[in-house]
């Protein structure tokens, strides 16, 4: 019998040290706690030029192909770079353009059936070149729904809409999942060609992060993606997510501990720093132990995950990075809340910000307890 | 495949056919689980002769230098055998606080005639090594020891009591943690550390039964006991920094140990193996949600253990907390063994309640024998409590 285990590797390349390292230095310099606050309550949540400067390191091109003038170093690449971005709490669109470039390559390989006109090289090139993209998914919030109700009809428009479509506001590519007779497809829609009224913007509990619900009804798309890779694709798409969204609540975690051990450090109660209580010392260790086991799932899939369909190895990697890491974020926002006491519980404190992006966090790309069922099937089942 | 890969891979050949020859069928009596539970003269004969024997092939000590019993090798190849060992469940190389924490601790900061005069005796097991440092009234709190060693003429007279002495009954020689000086301003300064020797006359070793119902603790009474002063290490009143040094030995954070086959490895394959056997309702117990869940949780566990092994490697992915993963490895391997033992045994139904010697206890009580005996991780060489202190004190920075 082969062992639950299964693989233990973790490795960096050099050039991907070198993005952990730039990615660091680029959230230090743009995203001090202030800039991160200015965006809470604007339209987008991020700033222009912050995401052009990004554009310009090349972040929106690291796992496209050459061919559409990205880097071909693979998404697991883009790993370090969403890591820092985490840390920085930076709402940025990247995560979602990455996604979308990502299921279209996916989708649209060599054997991928593609209509509509616009090559996939063409729409992939404007998505490296800084245009923001977005995937359009669920129907409603079951993570697990294989099936969606959104048609592309025999007239070539689509017919329904989709829920919590992130940056859906500011992106100007939609990658929607949809079903053309009983077989699911990927239709390319075009911002322009959607009407104002049909984005409704979601009230979200993360303040640094933008959805909308998108109502696609009569819309022609721009291109059409069907055959048997789609599925595969999507597949992979929901596990690239998980991945990267842990990434993302792990550099999250890694903030978040700092709040806590510098208050910890500088609070006195009862003529002592509270820091020295061992009531909240060790949970503090709990939170950093977690984040700590977080990090390794989440470079253990980075290693893990190529251009190729994912195998089962990294299909458990990248399910373990999300159970770590969502639980841990939730766990160190919680106690930062806490351990602030009443500054804690005000609007101002910096613990806020890390509570409320764990509760985005644990619905992206599903929950713990939904990835450690899909565990159970691939390592108790096998 | 460079030559360093291809030497290793024959290697691992070679070390696998000679355990599949050589390791010991079931002697027909219990096993200690680890070296914490060596409690009769019939096993420790048997491990003494075990060791002896891994020694002898050269499977042993690898990395340390040839002159003092070892080969000078890499230290992969030792790593290899100690995976083949594991691998099979072997005998545990029982001569541990010798092997792991004494050794390493000698040919790091030892003299050349201590060196000389111990490192051998430690490989080949025929000189046995036991830690004085815990006392009745001072285990995590080490420094505060009172065991007194007061020099005369060429001698130490120690008086005192030291306790959880795991093969103290056995041992050949200690390494003592005793106060030379009750008047430094810090505890720590009156400190000094002993190679001392404990077939004298005044050291009295009392076995102490555990939990588990069998020995290996010991507490030994010092009643004016003499030992050369020449067993001092370094100088008096340096104590308490080669005390510290050993317990980073101890704790896994230095390398150099000569063996990490120490326990009989209980891995979560081995749990997920057992949970295959039990029913629930008359169906596979695996196919319960609640269970499902909890044994998922516990490979997660587990694979965080195995993967931060493999990122501690990797300084671009450490340098935020370059002690941080070393640090935290006991605190985290020795609690998840202890829930994974816990909750196999668990979920035996009825079962779970017997125990070793009971006919109907499943595996001869193997799981609740090995959740008991895990305690000895988790207390032992500074229980999960004092890890999160040092954790939160020497990671994160928080105050004591």
């Amino acid at each position: 019998m082969t062992s639950v285990m299964g693989d233990l590797s973790i490795n960096l390349t050099e050039e991907q040290g070198m993005l952990l390292d730039v990615a660091r230095g680029f959230v230090a310099d743009k995203a001090p706690i202030e800039a991160v606050r200015a965006q809470l309550e604007t339209v987008t949540g991020f700033d222009e030029t912050v995401w052009q400067d990004m554009v310009a390191l090349g972040w929106t091109g690291i796992a496209l192909p050459e061919s559409a003038g990205g880097a071909a170093m693979g998404v697991g690449s883009v790993v370090p770079v969403i890591e820092s971005l985490g840390s920085g709490l930076l709402g940025t669109p990247l995560i979602s353009t990455t996604l979308a470039g990502q299921l279209l390559v996916r989708a649209g390989g060599p054997q991928g059936g593609s209509e509509g006109g616009a090559t996939l090289d063409a729409l992939l090139s404007r998505i490296a070149g800084g245009e923001i993209a977005t995937v359009a998914l669920l129907d409603n919030g079951d993570w697990g729904a294989t099936n969606t109700a959104l048609a592309l009809t025999d007239n070539g428009t689509l017919q329904g809409r989709k829920m919590m479509v992130p940056d859906a506001g500011i992106a100007s590519i939609y990658v929607v999942v949809c079903h053309l007779g009983n077989a699911p497809a990927l239709a390319v829609v075009e911002r322009a060609s959607l009407a104002e009224s049909a984005i409704t913007e979601n009230t979200l509990i993360d303040l640094t992060k933008r959805s909308a619900n998108v109502d696609f009804t009569g819309v022609k798309p721009l291109a059409t993606l069907t055959g048997s890779q789609v599925v595969s694709a999507l597949r992979d798409f929901g596990l690239l997510g998980a991945l990267l969204v842990s990434a993302e609540a792990t550099g999250s975690t890694a903030r978040c501990l700092n709040v806590i051990v510098d208050y910890l450090k500088t609070r006195k109660q009862f003529g002592k720093l509270i820091g020295s209580y061992q009531a909240l010392k060790h949970p503090t260790v709990d939170i950093y132990c977690g984040m700590e086991d977080a990090r390794s799932f989440v470079y253990h899939a980075a290693t893990l995950v190529g251009d190729e369909p994912l195998s089962v190895d990294a299909e458990v990697a990248c399910r373990m990075a999300k159970a770590q890491a969502t639980e841990v974020l939730t766990f160190a926002g919680d106690r930062s809340v806490q351990f602030h006491g009443g500054i804690g519980f005000t609007w101002d404190c910096d613990s806020t910000l890390f509570i409320r992006r764990a509760q985005w966090t644990r619905q992206a790309f599903s929950d713990a307890g939904h990835h450690r069922k899909h565990l159970g099937q691939l390592l108790l089942d096998s | 495949m460079t030559d360093d890969k291809q030497a290793l891979k024959n290697f691992k050949r070679d070390v696998r056919a000679w355990v599949e020859e050589h390791v010991p069928a079931d002697p027909g009596f219990l096993l200690p689980l680890s070296f914490l539970e060596v409690g009769t003269e019939q096993q420790l004969d048997f491990l003494r002769a075990w060791q002896h024997k891994v020694w002898s092939a050269g499977f042993l000590g690898m990395h340390w230098p040839s002159e003092y019993g070892g080969q000078g090798a890499d230290p992969a190849y030792q790593a290899i055998v100690d995976r083949e060992l594991q691998r099979v469940k072997a005998p545990i190389l029982f001569n541990t606080i010798g092997l792991n924490w004494v050794g390493p601790l000698l040919l790091d900061i030892g003299s050349e005639e201590a060196k000389s005069k111990y490192v051998k005796g430690i490989l080949s097991g025929g000189e046995i090594w036991c830690q004085g440092f815990s006392e009745p009234d001072h285990g995590s709190d080490l420094g505060s020891v009172q065991t007194r060693a007061v020099r005369d003429g060429d001698d130490y007279i120690i008086n005192g009591s030291k306790i959880w002495t795991t093969l103290g009954n056995f041992a050949d020689h200690m390494i003592l943690l005793a106060r030379t000086n009750t008047q430094t301003e810090r505890k720590y300064d009156g400190l000094s550390f002993f190679l001392a020797p404990m077939k004298v006359a005044g050291i009295d070793a009392h076995p102490i039964r555990k939990v588990t119902g069998e020995y290996g603790f010991n507490q030994v009474f010092f009643t004016d006991a003499r030992i050369p002063a020449e067993t001092l290490m370094l100088e008096e009143g340096k104590g308490w920094s080669v005390a510290m040094k050993t317990l980073e030995y101890e704790r896994g954070v230095n390398a150099g140990q000569a063996s990490g086959h120490w326990m009989v490895a209980i891995d979560i394959d081995d749990a997920v193996g057992e949970l295959r056997q039990y029913t629930r309702d008359g169906e596979p117990l695996l196919n319960d949600p609640v269970t499902r869940d909890e044994a998922v949780k516990l490979i997660m566990e587990a694979k965080a253990v195995g993967l931060s092994r493999s990122r501690m490697r990797i300084e671009h992915l450490t340098n935020d907390y370059p002690m941080g993963l070393p640090l935290s490895s006991k605190y985290r391997w020795t609690e998840y063994s202890r829930r994974m033992k816990l909750f196999t045994a668990a979920m035996q139904g009825g079962h779970s309640a017997l125990y070793v010697g009971d006919a109907d206890a499943y595996q001869g009580g193997f799981w609740q024998r090995a959740y008991f005996s895990n305690f000895g991780a988790t207390i032992g060489g500074g229980t999960t409590e004092v890890q999160a202190n040092i954790i939160a004190e020497h990671v994160l920075g928080l105050p004591k």
